[in-house]
């Protein structure tokens, strides 16, 4: 794996300046938070990140340009935070994909740029004129990354989803919820934010291969194969022992399916919606948690054991909450913690954004400059590099923000010809 | 040609990133699982093959395909000699060791570049390395509880408690960031030659995971509340699931969005025979007739009102006559988005799963079959994904991998 010397297929400006992807142009169409989560990643470590937008119905392909959260009264396509939250450090440029001029410029970024990515139902790119066969041919070592809810390939090829549909094709919906009672499934689009990062290493990965073999490829990304992939145990119970997840006791909340706990479980606590979760990873867990309740019951020998501690978990369980209900979840926090117990306070967004050490020395809400909306806040990454971190400091872009820069430095174009261009529509 | 063939990870073995070890493996890595003596405890998990209590754990072979095992004890002085002999042969070390105790046994970032100056050292752990929660204690669910998802996960019903989704999720996201990071490091690398530690934090992982529960406090300081199924939100939203004829449950997803689709739906209803229970259907009809709708009308055009709500009780109505999965191909082939809720077992025996491949057999040499797992995450035509062994027995890689490192039987014994 010793490369020293510096490559020459690379898109992007071939110092990396102390980033680790600098090297890298990426040519993207992705949308909403399965695709823009992706190129977020790449971006924040340096690579060229070039939107693609239409100027027609202002980038509006990707609705969460305009929903909520607004960071005040205004409305339009360059407000919604989500969008903001997954476009920092890209750049955005509008191109009109109906006009021939408009497919000439676009076949010029792609001709530069190493991967290619996009999340719209399967086919859209190639109805466009843009599908494998035409990118390979426009860059013969191109990368394209294509990410949709059941792939292009398949009986469902044509289905459209969304992540809470990801979610619940692919078993995740149903392994979450109470038995006897319908799935409690996933409060967020788990989905979009895990096929966002399963697109991410699906590029990565292509990236490597192209560095090490000088050869591109097309990834057919399916989220609902990603997703049923986080299933694993439960896949082989089923292969192997023929024992099915949709039986009395499973799901069973917050219980511990493998390995064996208890008390393994998120207990209510003094104030409204206020709760703990605990986990006893042994006997003596539980013996430290018996001290910090401290009352005869805990004692009791029918506890000591695992076996036992299961055996009547229900009434366990009641014992623990009528302990824990009277008190402050970060003091039950606190306490366990203390004697190392396992155990955390079902924190609210205020709690673990605003007042957690854990989160702030992470240094894990980094604030953006946006063109329009100012200094906002957004989500971090959740690793530091000691030598190429991750930088997150400008905002997602507005509608067509760069379009001048990149038709300029990027692809030679004079003044004259971009003013054209825009009185042609065409950007 | 693997897209990481030829690149060694050395994993330190712990339950949390199993899966990050098992990603790049799976992706052509030479991952070399280093075990205490006695074995990571996850081999001792259920469920087992056979229901052989104390047999082989099925939770320990799905974790730990495309590894090869061998045994150190990093306290061992000798441990600790092989250990730095195995590091030098290596590109990336991934470990979610507790925070000091590499650096106790002088095996942390800045020993180990003495023995690789290039390595890519990545730690994994509840806290990050440096932030002063780091020693606190945590498992799959006090990270998901702490971290953000518990609090928008559960049921309208508030006097339950949060619900964590179920399959270890805190720890595999986790370590999908891992890999994010390895990957990145290494490509890096291609470039410059230069290795790095990175400092991955499960706290902060599912801190970034939670979607609108994040930016909406991040940007209106409003807090979402958790609801039956779908998205926790400000405000209380409508229910989406439905409990089919088959006793499985839908989701109802997204209403038609176009006029066409509006008639189309109405004709389904039709098809079923179900008009006839639902008066509003007449919407439906009316929708289809009109040049455009839209949710912007809601509210302020009585008849794309009703005509919205027709649709809600079409899509329940047809669910409840239905299978989840008949529901769920109906819906679809008039482009209307909705899903049938699986389990993992059904989804994996699902037609379109098998279609695309997603079934594969491993070899077990000591069984009399193969055994059919999960299949490939992502299709990477020219460096595909593959399960290229099963699970590894317990140091049954001692001697091909120490012996070309020069650490002979004897060393070995005394490392162990």
């Amino acid at each position: 794996m010793s490369r020293n010397d510096p490559p020459t297929h690379w898109s992007g400006h071939i110092a990396p300046n102390g980033t680790a992807l600098g090297t890298v142009r990426i040519c993207d169409f992705t949308g909403q938070l399965a695709g823009a989560g992706a190129t977020k990643w790449l971006a924040a470590f340096g690579a060229e990140v070039i939107r693609i937008e239409d100027p027609v119905n202002q980038g509006m392909w990707d609705v969460l340009r305009n929903m909520a959260p607004f960071i005040d009264d205004r409305r339009g396509p360059d407000y919604g935070g989500g969008f903001n939250n997954h476009n920092v450090e890209k750049r955005g440029i509008t191109l009109n994909l109906r006009t021939d001029r408009g497919k000439e410029i676009l076949t010029e970024i792609i001709a530069k740029s190493d991967v290619v990515s996009e999340n719209f139902a399967a086919g859209v790119l190639d109805k466009w004129g843009f599908g494998w066969d035409r990118l390979r041919e426009i860059r013969e070592d191109m990368i394209y990354v294509s990410n949709c809810g059941f792939g292009h390939e398949g009986p469902y090829g044509q289905y459209k989803t969304w992540g809470p549909i990801v979610q619940a094709m692919s078993g995740l919906t149903f392994t979450s919820g109470l038995p006897d009672r319908e799935p409690a499934g996933w409060g967020y689009s788990y989905m979009d934010h895990t096929g966002g990062m399963y697109m991410a290493l699906a590029i990565l990965f292509a990236l490597i291969h192209k560095q090490r073999t000088g050869e591109g490829q097309w990834v057919d990304l399916s989220c609902t194969d990603a997703g049923l992939s986080l299933n694993g145990p439960a896949i082989l119970d089923w292969t192997v022992n023929g024992r099915p997840s949709r039986r009395a006791d499973s799901p069973n909340g917050n219980r511990s399916a493998y390995p064996p706990m208890a008390p393994h479980g998120i207990y209510a606590c003094a104030g409204e919606d206020e709760w703990v979760s605990i986990a006893c990873r042994g006997d003596e867990d539980w013996a430290l948690l018996a001290d910090q309740i401290g009352e005869p019951w805990a004692k009791d020998e029918k506890w000591k054991t695992l076996e036992g501690r299961i055996a009547a978990q229900d009434e366990l369980d009641e014992k623990v909450t009528a302990w824990t209900r009277t008190r402050d979840k970060f003091d039950v926090q606190r306490g366990a913690v203390r004697e190392g117990v396992p155990a955390a306070a079902v924190q609210k967004p205020a709690e673990r954004i605003d007042q957690d050490p854990g989160t702030e020395e992470f240094g894990l809400w980094p604030e953006v400059d946006h063109a329009k909306m100012g200094r906002v806040r957004v989500d971090g990454l959740p690793a530091h590099f000691s030598k190429t971190d991750w930088k997150i400091e400008q905002g997602g872009p507005c509608v067509g923000q760069h379009t001048d820069e990149v038709l300029s430095s990027l692809l030679g174009y004079d003044a004259d010809e971009i003013a054209r261009l825009h009185e042609e529509g065409i950007v | 040609m693997s897209a990481l063939q030829g690149t060694r990870v050395v994993e330190l073995a712990n339950e949390s990133i199993g899966w990050a070890g098992k990603l790049m493996g799976d992706m052509g890595a030479d991952v070399i699982l280093v075990e205490a003596p006695g074995g990571e405890p996850s081999r001792g998990y259920a469920p087992f093959a056979g229901d052989e209590e104390g047999g082989e754990s099925l939770y320990f072979w799905h974790y730990n395909t495309s590894k090869r095992s061998v045994v150190l004890d990093l306290d061992k002085p000798a441990g600790k000699e092989a250990f730095l002999a195995l590091i030098a042969s290596a590109d990336v070390l991934i470990e979610s060791e507790a925070p000091g105790r590499l650096s106790a046994l002088g095996l942390d970032y800045d020993d180990l570049v003495k023995a690789k100056p290039d390595l890519i050292h990545v730690s994994v752990t509840p806290f990050g390395r440096e932030t002063s929660r780091k020693d606190e204690p945590a498992t799959d669910l006090t990270i998901l509880a702490g971290g953000g998802p518990a609090w928008s996960c559960g049921y309208d019903d508030h006097s339950i408690a949060p619900i964590r989704g179920g399959g270890n999720q805190g720890y595999q996201t986790a370590s999908h960031y891992a890999v994010m990071s390895a990957l990145t490091a290494i490509f890096h690398h291609g470039v410059t030659g230069e290795g790095q530690f990175i400092d991955v934090s499960m706290h902060a992982a599912a801190n970034v995971t939670t979607e609108m529960a994040s930016y909406f406090y991040l940007i209106e300081q409003q807090t979402v509340i958790r609801q039956t199924g779908r998205h926790a939100m400000p405000m209380m939203t409508m229910p989406v699931q439905v409990q089919c004829k088959d006793g499985r449950y839908a989701t109802t997803g997204m209403p038609p969005r176009s006029p066409a689709g509006f008639g189309a739906l109405y004709d389904w209803l039709v098809e079923s025979g179900l008009e006839d229970q639902l008066p509003e259907a007449i919407f439906l009809e009316m929708a289809r007739h009109r040049e455009s709708i839209g949710f912007a009308d809601i509210g302020v055009d009585d008849e794309v009102t009703a005509a919205f709500s027709a649709a809600r009780d079409a899509l329940q109505l047809l669910a409840e006559n239905s299978t989840a999965e008949g529901f769920f191909e109906g819906a679809q082939k008039i482009n209307i988005t909705v899903g049938a809720i699986l389990s993992p077992e059904e989804a994996y025996e699902n037609v379109h799963f098998k279609a695309r491949g997603y079934q594969v057999e491993v070899d077990h040499p000591e069984r009399d079959a193969p055994v059919r797992y999960p299949g490939a995450p992502y299709k990477l035509p020219a460096s595909p994904w593959r399960i290229s062994r099963r699970a590894p027995a317990l140091g049954e890689h001692d001697d091909e991998v120490f012996g070309p490192l020069g650490v002979d039987a004897a060393k070995l014994a005394e490392a162990r």
